[in-house]
């Protein structure tokens, strides 16, 4: 284990989120507040409360795993991508140190930056509504490890992508959908049961619905469900990057 | 002493079916320049790659230092720094951040004392602050070699240091490279200029279609092949040169017309004008002269052509 060459990595990624912080945190910020304009006002008005939770309170865990994923993905995705893209891998390919710490530091960065952006989302959402946070050393943890795992399978996206277009599709294509799919901004206990049932196959809804249960203490599904489906998402993505590790699929020929 | 790096039947096919590299064997001494000649595809630079670990060896093996380049990849891969072909930089960054991530990158402290010396070296100190991108060329190349340096390698592979750039940036190079092995780093660089072989290598070897045709010490190539031909036409034949002549190593054409004399360019003195004086003293009047060189370049395309 080389701990300096893992954080050398880690500080270099995070160093460039700092150096453009207007970008890093500004965006998401608006996004959702635009969120909140549009479907906690606009939307809002009309629902109301969802399970006795205010609808604009209700949607903010959601919209925080939203943004969590989308960025988890496409920073950890990026990072490995454009040295992949501009040659500078290299550098990276040729040091003494294992694919594993390679990994360590680009998704540890990776996953900090969205656990930043995920609580500058919570502040800028206690501007706009009342909102309870009933378990947060639980919501935090859930946090982090839902960055980890998405970031992990970010770098995967990152190491697999040939051009830009193949770089944007899983992103758009799939989480995407599966994020608003997922409950996101709705109960899905508001669905048709066929539906409900549908939606259970999704599993980001147990993402999303284990970190709202950290803010009021009720979810769609058991907890216990939630965290058994981030386990084995964490899971795969590591036996995918051992694999990786192992055959250096698509970095050395 | 043991070589500092062991190549030992060495292949590579690509899963294009390319067959990079064959057979290569070949022991490179500490402290040593090697330049590696050979067209374009010849292979030098998937040696170069499989010694870094940018590319898995289909057969063969390496080591760095005692160290297998696969088995113990984190003490081989200590040892070396690698100047790739292409410029790839992070352009955005400065150069003192870029080279304090390679050193950081291979596990080593921080030490901007060192690293200061490495940019002064290569002129780059004033420039330390500066984005990469408002480098001109030469700068950027130079940044590479520092980035290679940032962790006090022992060995530099510097893959076509000079591919693409003007002569003042070439002999800029070659000053760097020569400060390099002062201070007792093994170099193996990959050319196509025979020029910057003959300039700077200790030895030369030559690849072609993946296999190393051989490896020789720089001057005795050059002695056996560098040397000129002065051909000699007489006004009129002679059946014989005179006596005194004959301990020149001269060759008498059969037409008694034309005399062939060899002398090594490299030599202080090449001995032309010690020879037409003595064909002056004893009378043979010349009609004209010519000059005709064996280089580096006819050898190689000579063992290219006989060895393929």
């Amino acid at each position: 284990m080389n701990a300096r060459s893992i954080l050398t990595i880690f500080n270099f990624e995070m160093a460039r989120f700092w150096r453009t912080p207007w970008e890093s945190l500004a965006a998401p910020v608006v996004s959702t507040v635009l969120y909140f304009v549009v479907f906690g006002a606009a939307i809002g008005s009309r629902i109301q409360s969802v399970e006795e939770i205010s609808y604009g309170a209700f949607i903010v865990p959601g919209l925080i795993i939203l943004t969590v994923l989308q960025q988890s993905l496409s920073n950890a995705a990026n990072a490995i991508f454009m040295r992949k893209f501009v040659g500078t891998i290299y550098e990276i390919l040729c040091a003494p140190v294992s694919f594993l710490e390679v990994v360590a530091g680009f998704v540890g960065a990776a996953a900090l930056k969205s656990v930043i952006i995920a609580i500058v989302i919570y502040l800028t959402a206690l501007f706009f509504v009342d909102l309870p946070l009933a378990h947060p050393v639980l919501a935090l943890l859930l946090l982090i490890l839902t960055s980890f795992g998405f970031a992990l399978w970010g770098f995967l996206i990152g190491i697999w992508a040939k051009d830009w277009q193949q770089l944007q599709f899983i992103p758009m294509m799939v989480i995407t959908p599966l994020v608003f799919l997922g409950g996101a901004f709705y109960s899905t206990s508001m669905l048709p049961p066929f539906w409900t049932a549908v939606a259970k196959l999704n599993p980001v809804l147990y993402l999303v619905s284990g970190f709202r249960w950290t803010f009021f203490g009720q979810a769609d599904v058991p907890l216990a469900a939630s965290v058994l489906a981030l386990a084995i998402f964490l899971a795969l993505g590591f036996l995918a990057v051992w694999a990786i590790f192992r055959t250096g699929w698509r970095l050395r020929a | 002493m043991r070589p500092i790096i062991e190549v030992r039947d060495l292949s590579k096919t690509y899963a294009s079916g390319t067959h990079a590299l064959s057979g290569v064997t070949l022991d490179i001494a500490e402290g040593e320049i090697l330049a590696l000649l050979g067209p374009n595809g010849a292979g030098k630079t998937t040696f170069i790659s499989i010694t870094c670990g940018l590319v898995t060896p289909t057969g063969g093996s390496v080591s760095v230092g005692g160290h297998d380049i696969i088995r113990d990849y984190r003490a081989a891969r200590s040892l070396i720094g690698l100047v790739p072909q292409e410029i790839t930089l992070e352009f955005f960054e400065t150069v003192m951040n870029t080279v304090r991530f390679s050193r950081g990158l291979f596990g080593n402290a921080p030490d901007d004392a060192y690293l200061e010396t490495v940019l002064r070296a290569l002129a780059l100190w004033d420039k330390r602050d500066a984005k990469l991108r408002e480098l001109s060329g030469g700068m950027k190349r130079r940044v590479l070699i520092a980035k290679a340096l940032a962790h006090g390698p022992r060995i530099l592979f510097l893959d076509e240091p000079t591919a693409g750039v003007d002569v003042n940036l070439r002999r800029e190079m070659w000053e760097v490279v020569r400060g390099l092995k002062k201070q007792g780093v093994t170099i193996i660089l990959t050319t196509h200029y025979l020029e910057e072989a003959e300039e700077m290598a200790d030895r030369v070897g030559i690849i072609d279609k993946g296999r190393l045709l051989l490896v020789r010490d720089k001057t005795e190539l050059m002695h056996e092949f560098g040397q000129k031909i002065l051909t000699v036409e007489l006004t009129d034949p002679v059946a014989a040169l005179p006596a005194p002549l004959a301990g020149l190593g001269l060759d008498l054409g059969a037409d008694g017309r034309t005399v062939r004399f060899r002398y090594d360019t490299h030599a202080d003195r090449s001995g032309i004008a010690r020879l037409l004086a003595e064909f002056a003293g004893h009378g043979l009047a010349v009609r004209d002269l010519s000059t005709e060189q064996t280089s580096l370049e006819e050898v190689f395309l000579r063992l290219v052509r006989d060895m393929a």
